[in-house]
């Protein structure tokens, strides 16, 4: 089937077959391997992309479905060279270990604060709940969340101080 | 919250890490992201039954299939002498079964095509005519002079794989036999699996131009995959090239070398192009090696007073169907006799019976050293059940039974000798951070109310770092590892390493150890892992082995180019050599504080302006062999409250001090910790890998073997005390395993310690709301 997705701003028009899942499109049609996949149960959430906006696990979405709509990924998080806030908060906080959840938890926690500015602990938690972690124990992915909602709210350098102490109490 | 990575003297700095800035914008490069040209992929079918002969295997359907380029038999490999290999126990396993099946989901067929889907489809149509055998799900049962034969192509016709003991049978008996005390208590530690969230698998290239095989794997022990391919497959060593890109999690489960790896690499071989293999959720979890499954009884022989005397342990391991444990080959369970733990008991004795059944293999060692995990558990819960028998404040009993500070090196009773460790030290901080005395009134408070509120505390020591090549091998390679460093012109440094990391930190960690015996920024080095045809020999990550083999490498490596960079210091400051000296940063002469001359100096001297007689270069190697093994301990207190009407408990705090002697980058550590505490946590109340009497896997996906989310997981609180390894080059002993070693023990603690007040002395793992409830209802407490 002929579909046209618009994947990180740009327009892809691919022949596919009907069975194919969004998440083999944009790793292997589109090379856009950032997106992941770690089970086969749609348990583990690495898979985890926008749809209009919409965080999906893009392995129970099929490529069809895709068809005239926007697909963001982890590849489209960086601007003009420019780290996302929620990239950097990742990196300053120790929020990831081997890399692999990663991407997904990235797009979970962009579509988070896209409807919710300044989560509490409790609603980063449930947000992230589809997504799993193995390595983190999640302590450091809630950490950087709360900073990148700072930063992004223009709290800046102060922001991270701040969460700095708050880290430091609950260490 | 991250340090830059620009600033001199590294080590001991939470220093952000080098390899996040690919990860995060999506850029890492894993097994799965490698699509070479002409690329097939590659499908295992997989046995439905657990035990059952095979009779016929019709591909003819498959084979016409659309896009299928081949399929591959027991058969086919058994021409090739390929249809067995060895496994890292010293036993040997299937490729591809040949005559007969021995665990559910085994591999009985490969299927090669053009896609991933079409290999699939394809590996529906292989029609495979089974007759099922009697299975043997209990490993006691296996035991059992009725229990059929499983491996009838072993020598010896037994389900009994070995018989182990350790420790002084006939003193730990005559001390039982005058024991004003014994406790009793069996001890069930569940089949789980380490569950990585990258699945294994692999790309095969074989090229046959240049007969080289080139091979993508996500390995945590590339070089030593490369050496057991060499002798499987015939393949000249050095035309094997493994790489291990990226890692997504390891835990122990990209240890072994598994059936998909080998059926990619002859299909490769066989047809001249590459061919992936990735494997499903559901073929990681109930095919490629679980972890423990020990059946354990512990007996504790004691005075009134608490002290403890000897300590008796008999076990069952069931090791599925191939022996697959990742053990070193003298000791066939592991570091198991490790089980005296933190308590300087007179004797003991351990007996450990190895047992097959129709279930995969195993077992690995997940996130510990090889069973150590097990024997944490084990001693830990045991002495809680003698302080309740007691009726001892399990804290106290413990103070009165640690091998004392002044007590080390300390040789255990098994034979173990402990580095060093200060056990009170670290207990008393843990039981003042979290105010053990007020929780204590508070639990007092709670329960004259009728309320379930539990304090459990672990205090374990591990042994990690195999290890000594003298008392260590895999399949008789020697446990040591490696680095090698190349200082360029420039000051700027590449080092390589025998291990490979999977989320650990290396990068960041080994470039700190480097940087601060060379003086450098972390920016300065570049560490890299995973490749055999450029990085020194090693035996891999896991264990917690990589810092204190690797990293002692590392910084010993480092030491022999400052030798060699001390010499040309002295030629550029025009001084003999043992006026030189180095302040950490520079070399500068004795007594003349204001010349001196950095490593990047002597660097870009090294290649332009030695002194006569001197080789040009700097670069070196170094192979480390420790002379012991580091002994890692904790002290870790959760606190539970139990939810009378439904039985779910809730971890309301756990604290972990955490002694893993000197730090090289305390973000990193603590980190290590959360993750581990997270994997203890999920063992204790979530995990477990059952099989009903046909040896159906019950568990073999993340829908019903649960991994835990970010609302499961409780929130972490850490501290640490240090007390370096004496043997070590900077003194660290590895940390990544201890709090999933260290920590299930005290979450079952805590939940033993809020229903002690019915009489409950123990719950085996996994503790499910059901099994409290089931608890809380037979004492009436609940309808």
């Amino acid at each position: 089937m002929k579909i046209a997705v618009k994947v990180n701003g740009r327009l892809y028009e691919s022949d596919v077959e009907p069975r194919t899942l969004l998440a083999y499109y944009l790793r292997e049609t589109l090379n856009l391997t950032g997106t992941h996949i770690g089970c086969d149960t749609t348990s583990c959430g690495a898979c985890t992309v926008l749809l209009d906006g919409e965080p999906v696990k893009s392995c129970t979405v099929l490529a069809v479905q895709a068809n005239g709509r926007e697909v963001m990924t982890v590849e489209g998080l960086e601007q003009n060279g420019q780290l996302h806030p929620v990239q950097s908060a990742f990196w300053e906080a120790h929020a990831l270990q081997c890399g692999y959840c990663t991407p997904g938890m990235l797009m979970a926690s962009y579509a988070l604060l896209q409807d919710n500015p300044a989560p509490t602990e409790a609603e980063i938690r449930e947000a992230l709940s589809g997504n799993v972690c193995r390595c983190t124990g999640y302590v450091n992915i809630v950490k950087a969340v709360q900073l990148a909602a700072r930063q992004l709210s223009g709290e800046g350098q102060e922001a991270l101080q701040e969460v700095e102490a708050h880290g430091a109490s609950s260490n | 919250m991250a340090l830059r990575q620009t600033e001199l003297r590294p080590l001991g700095k939470p220093v952000g890490r080098k390899e996040d800035p690919r990860l995060i914008r999506g850029k890492g490069r894993y097994v799965d992201d490698i699509m070479l040209p002409n690329m097939l992929h590659l499908c295992v079918v997989r046995s439905p039954y657990a035990h059952a002969r095979i009779r016929r295997i019709d591909a003819s359907a498959a084979l016409a299939a659309p896009g299928v380029k081949l399929v591959l038999t027991g058969e086919d490999l058994a021409k090739m002498n390929l249809a067995w290999m060895p496994t890292l126990a010293g036993d040997r396993q299937m490729v591809l079964a040949t005559d007969k099946v021995l665990f559910q989901y085994q591999e009985v067929a490969a299927v090669v095509a053009e896609t991933r889907a079409q290999a699939e489809d394809a590996a529906q149509l292989i029609e495979v005519d089974y007759e099922p055998l009697p299975v043997v799900v209990d490993p006691f049962y296996a035991l059992t002079p009725e229990a059929p034969i499983l491996r009838d192509d072993k020598e010896k016709k037994s389900n009994l794989i070995f018989h182990w003991e350790a420790g002084d049978r006939e003193e730990t008996e005559a001390i039982f036999r005058e024991a004003p005390v014994v406790v009793k208590q069996d001890v069930r530690f569940p089949r789980v699996h380490p569950s990585p969230l990258e699945p294994c698998g692999c790309v095969a290239d074989y090229d046959t131009a240049r007969s080289k095989l080139t091979f993508y794997v996500t390995s945590q022990a590339p070089h030593a995959h490369r050496t057991v391919l060499a002798l499987v497959s015939g393949l000249p060593e050095h035309q094997i090239h493994v790489i291990s890109p990226d890692v997504g999690g390891g835990f122990g489960n990209k240890v072994p070398v598994y059936p998909g790896y080998v059926c990619a690499i002859v299909a490769s071989l066989k047809l001249g192009v590459p061919v992936k293999w990735i494997e499903t959720r559901t073929e990681n979890i109930a095919s490629t090696h679980f972890a423990r499954d020990y059946h354990m009884t512990a007996e504790i022989a004691a005075r009134e007073d608490g002290k403890v005397l000897a300590l008796r342990v008999k076990t069952v391991a069931d090791h599925g169907a191939f022996d697959g444990a990742a053990d070193p080959s003298k000791f066939p369970a592991g570091l198991f006799s490790i089980v005296s733990g933190s308590y300087d008991f007179k004797a003991a004795f351990v007996e450990v019976d190895g047992v097959h059944t129709n279930k995969p293999p195993g077992g690995v060692a997940y996130r510990c050293s090889f069973r150590v995990t097990e024997a944490a558990y084990l001693i830990e819960r045991v002495m809680d059940v003698l302080a309740q028998r007691l009726k001892m404040d399990p804290a106290e009993l413990r103070l009165r039974n640690f091998i004392r500070k002044e007590q080390f090196p300390y040789r255990s009773p098994t034979g173990w000798v402990y580095d060093s460790g200060d056990y009170e030290k670290t207990l008393r901080l843990a039981l003042e951070r979290i105010d053990y005395e007020e929780l204590r009134k508070e639990q007092a408070e709670r329960r004259a109310r009728g309320e379930f509120m539990g304090i459990g505390i672990s205090t374990f020591t591990e042994v990690v770092g195999a290890g000594p090549g003298h008392t260590f091998d895999i399949l008789g390679l020697k446990m040591f590892d490696s680095a090698q460093i190349r200082v360029h012109p420039t000051g700027k440094v590449i080092a390589r390493l025998g291990v490979r990391h999977q989320g650990q930190g290396h990068e960041t960690t080994f470039a700190q150890i480097i940087a601060e015996e060379l003086g450098l920024s972390v920016d300065d080095v570049l560490i890299e892992e995973g490749d055999t045809d450029t990085a020194p020999y090693g035996l891999g990550t896991y264990a917690s082995r990589s810092t204190p083999t690797a990293g002692g490498a590392a910084a010993l490596c480092a030491r022999r180019i400052r030798q060699k960079a001390r010499k040309i210091a002295a030629h550029l400051l025009e001084v003999g050599e043992d006026d030189v000296v180095w302040d950490g940063t520079a070399f500068s002469v004795q007594g003349l504080p204001g010349r001196s001359v950095t490593m990047k100096d002597v660097a870009f001297a090294a290649y332009t302006n030695v002194p006569e007689g001197l080789e040009p270069g700097l670069e070196a190697s170094y192979y480390y062999d420790p002379p012991n093994l580091t002994f890692p301990n904790g002290a870790y207190i959760a606190v539970v409250d139990i939810d009378k009407g439904t039985g779910a408990v809730k971890v309301r705090r756990f604290l972990a001090v955490d002694d893993c002697g000197t730090v090289i980058n305390p973000m990193i550590v603590d980190g290590q910790v959360h993750g581990g505490l997270t994997e203890g946590f999920a063992i204790a109340f979530m995990q477990d890998i059952p099989y009903d009497a046909d040896g159906n896997c019950l568990a073999p996906n993340w829908m019903d073997y649960l991994v835990p989310t970010s609302l499961d997981t409780p929130h972490w609180e850490t501290d640490r005390t240090v007390t370096p390894s004496p043997h070590h080059p900077i003194g660290a002993k590895g940390v990544g395993e201890s709090p999933n070693v260290g920590s299930p023990a005290a979450f079952v603690n805590a939940v033993v310690d809020a229903l002690s007040p019915l009489g409950v002395e123990h719950i085996d793992m996994p503790i499910y709301p059901w099994k409290v409830w089931s608890i809380l209802r037979a004492h009436g407490v609940t309808e």
